[in-house]
């Protein structure tokens, strides 16, 4: 069933085109690392902020209004270029472990970051000039950095488990 | 070239490279650094470049933006040579002899070099991009030369893998 799906998208013309043409999976590649480059950087700040080692003279909520938007262009333009990626090869991909792993963590970091919004976050307006955030905000952020970092690995070790340039 | 050719043969042959290249994990490991580095440097010239393009966190002044991420767009350097040099020590050919990674190390000097003219006269005058209108618009014309510098400088970190030697 699955492989049913997959199958049919690895015929998709577009999937096709990226597997079969000689530059368009590089160039894709190519704006999915820059855009990968932002969303762990842009992250990166706020997670810090939350462990307080960096921004201090600044909220938590200011950082975050700083960094956020451009965290979600940046992970839009990463999905869309990861998912054209994946079309390609979508079989190989999907029976992949550093692929599975990859989006499972993913999954996790959009979790913890639900966990900050709904419980931890609340009354950050009070963390506006405090040095030290509350533990369970600097948890939260420890967990982040962690979870993206393991991530970007993933993200490396799958092209050295499939057949591609590395 | 002969002498390049011949001196990345005897690269490759060293007891260092033959241990790198033996140990599976080494070079995803040290291309996963690579990449995180890579995250802080651009996404730290995004933050700064959008601030000097009048785009983004527009409650701070150039100089607090600039204080806030010019050590992140320096530091992650060393981190980057020597990972950068590991990786060439393991397959140097793969680098030394790819005109692609003379084009990235080029690259790379004009983003040092666009990143020290916002820095300097920064440095010597706080308010200097905030001046004049005219100085407003230089401000937006050197992040928008900087920004796509940095990006070109990910694209071709990337193409090194797809282009053989010239």
């Amino acid at each position: 069933m699955l492989d049913t799906f997959l199958q049919s998208l690895e015929n998709t013309a577009i999937a096709t085109a990226i597997r079969e043409g000689a530059n368009l999976f590089p160039w894709i590649e190519c704006v999915h690392v820059l855009a990968l480059t932002i969303v762990i950087g842009s992250i990166a700040i706020v997670d810090l902020r939350l462990i307080g080692l960096c921004s201090r003279d600044r909220g938590v909520s200011q950082t975050m209004a700083a960094t956020l938007p451009v965290t979600w262009c940046a992970f839009a333009v990463a999905a869309v270029t990861g998912a054209l990626l994946f079309s390609s090869n979508a079989t190989t991909y999907a029976h992949n472990f550093y692929f599975e792993a990859k989006l499972l963590l993913i999954a996790a970091a959009g979790l913890n970051m639900g966990a900050y919004h709904l419980f931890v976050g609340r009354g950050a307006g009070d963390w506006l000039t405090a040095s030290l955030t509350p533990l369970r905000a600097r948890v939260v952020g420890a967990v982040s950095l962690c979870l993206w970092i393991t991530i970007a690995a993933c993200g490396r070790w799958i092209g050295f488990t499939i057949d591609a340039p590395t | 070239m002969q002498s390049l050719d011949s001196f990345c043969t005897w690269l490759a042959a060293t007891p260092l490279s033959q241990s790198i290249q033996s140990v599976e994990w080494v070079i995803p490991a040290v291309q996963t650094v690579h990449i995180l580095a890579v995250a802080a440097v651009m996404s730290s010239a995004l933050m700064l470049d959008l601030r000097l393009l009048g785009l983004g966190s527009r409650d701070q002044t150039v100089l607090s933006v600039a204080q806030r991420f010019l050590p992140f767009i320096w530091w992650p350097l060393p981190l980057l040579l020597a990972s950068g040099v590991t990786l060439i020590i393991a397959e140097p050919a793969r680098a030394l002899e790819n005109p692609v990674f003379y084009l990235k190390m080029g690259l790379l000097l004009a983003a040092v070099g666009i990143t020290l003219a916002c820095q300097i006269p920064l440095a010597r005058n706080a308010e200097f991009w905030g001046l004049s209108a005219g100085r407003r618009w230089a401000a937006r014309v050197v992040a928008s030369v900087s920004l796509p510098l940095w990006a070109a400088i990910i694209f071709a970190g990337r193409w090194i893998a797809y282009i053989q030697r010239a």
